[in-house]
């Protein structure tokens, strides 16, 4: 007998639960967002210095996950 | 015999299809309209034996290849070529000069330049204004417009006129309404503040020019924002206030647990898109102050134009461009997203 109550459900990685569209998609978005205020800001000509290479990094980002499996 | 075609049953097929029916006499014996469609009868098959040779893919293939050439030459081609022109010092008024490949030099000297930040700093002053007094005046507008009055459909007609405008009309006469001798708009509000009507001046005061584009912007726009926030408020099923109302949840409850939240991806979706627009915005700036006074209405867009057309600092500004192509296509992606979420529900 099987101790298992549930054995059908197979019991997932921390990758496969990460790895998934929804959340790399947030990320992306997240870094897209921050490339964005970091372009407009008016506190720091550093950080608008850095705001292209953010920009264009979420955005591949995004481009590349969105073909990930749900 | 079948003829495989889609019209084989009416009577001038049968005629066709029959081997005797062939004949002179059978043609003379035809209306003239018969022997029309008998001709494109007879032509039809060889035509269809052809477009039945090839498969569904190339078929596919042969319809839509006009609007891919098409897709390529006006939009990927330019981008392709602005991508490689903002690597060299390509001036397009000195064509005949040898293009000199500079690397990544221009996207460093944007990306230090404090007049550009200053720059994008003007379009964050205009971006951030108009989209917060258009969400918050076209959420409310919305509110009214779903409580179904008497003349909701009219009011809502009224209120929808602006954004059927130009935008070149409309900077057009926002500029006769922001003339400090004559304008209406400094009559208005000299009428409400008791100020004199010629004291000042909305497109030519370094303080208030800012605030004159938000007002004409927020103008033209806030109907739109009401629409796609009436579209979210209307999408919310009646049956969640009755069961709200069974729970005797008041107004102001039902407000902040059912309404809110559930137009809020619609709003979210107006907030990108209206983003995204102003972000690009030229053609009204540029009619109503052409970025200035001195420098204080230069949003991103009109600095290009300038670099570009002006200066024909041609590599630069397509440096510029791409700049401001990767931040649009990147919200671009929120707002796709987003939409995408609208749709699910």
């Amino acid at each position: 007998m099987s101790l298992d109550a549930n054995p059908s459900i197979a019991r997932r990685s921390l990758a496969d639960r990460v790895l998934r569209r929804g959340p790399l998609e947030a990320v992306a978005t997240m870094i897209i967002a921050a490339g964005v205020v970091m372009l407009m800001q008016p506190f720091s000509l550093a950080l608008y210095s850095w705001s292209f290479a953010t920009t264009l990094f979420g955005t591949v980002m995004f481009t590349i996950v969105s073909k990930v499996r749900e | 015999m079948r003829s495989g075609l889609p019209f084989e049953t009416t009577g001038i097929c049968r005629i066709v299809d029959d081997p005797g029916a062939r004949s002179v006499d059978a043609m003379n014996e035809l209306s003239a309209s018969s022997r029309i469609t008998y001709r494109a009868v007879m032509v039809r098959p060889g035509v269809a034996r052809r477009i039945r040779g090839l498969s569904d893919r190339t078929l596919a293939w042969l319809f839509i290849t006009p609007t891919i050439v098409l897709l390529l030459a006006i939009n990927i081609f330019p981008l392709l070529w602005t991508i490689y022109l903002s690597f060299t010092n390509y001036r397009a008024n000195r064509a005949n000069v040898p293009t000199i490949w500079l690397g990544a030099d221009w996207y460093q000297s944007i990306l230090t330049d404090p007049d550009i930040w200053a720059a994008m700093q003007v379009t964050a002053h205009f971006v951030i204004w108009t989209v917060v007094i258009e969400t918050v005046i076209g959420f409310g507008l919305a509110f009214l417009i779903d409580k179904k009055f008497r003349g909701h459909g009219m009011w809502t007609t009224i209120i929808l006129l602006p954004m059927m405008l130009s935008p070149a009309v409309v900077g057009n006469f926002w500029t006769f309404l922001y003339q400090p001798q004559i304008g209406l708009f400094n009559y208005v509000v000299a009428f409400f503040t008791g100020r004199d009507a010629s004291s000042f001046q909305m497109l030519g005061d370094v303080r208030l020019s800012p605030w004159a584009i938000v007002i004409v912007d927020a103008w033209m726009w806030t109907p739109y924002v009401m629409l796609i926030c009436l579209a979210g408020l209307r999408s919310i099923p009646d049956y969640i206030y009755e069961a709200a109302e069974v729970d005797r949840a008041s107004k102001w409850r039902q407000f902040w647990s059912i309404t809110l939240p559930m137009a809020l991806p619609f709003i979210m979706l107006a907030v990108l898109f209206r983003g995204i627009e102003n972000f690009k915005m030229f053609d009204m700036v540029n009619l109503l102050t052409g970025g200035g006074p001195g420098s204080t209405t230069e949003v991103a867009s009109i600095t290009l134009k300038r670099a570009a057309f002006e200066s024909w600092r041609t590599g630069y500004s397509s440096a510029f461009a791409i700049i401001l192509f990767v931040t649009v296509f990147g919200l671009a992606n929120i707002y796709v997203k987003a939409l995408n979420k609208v749709k699910s529900r």
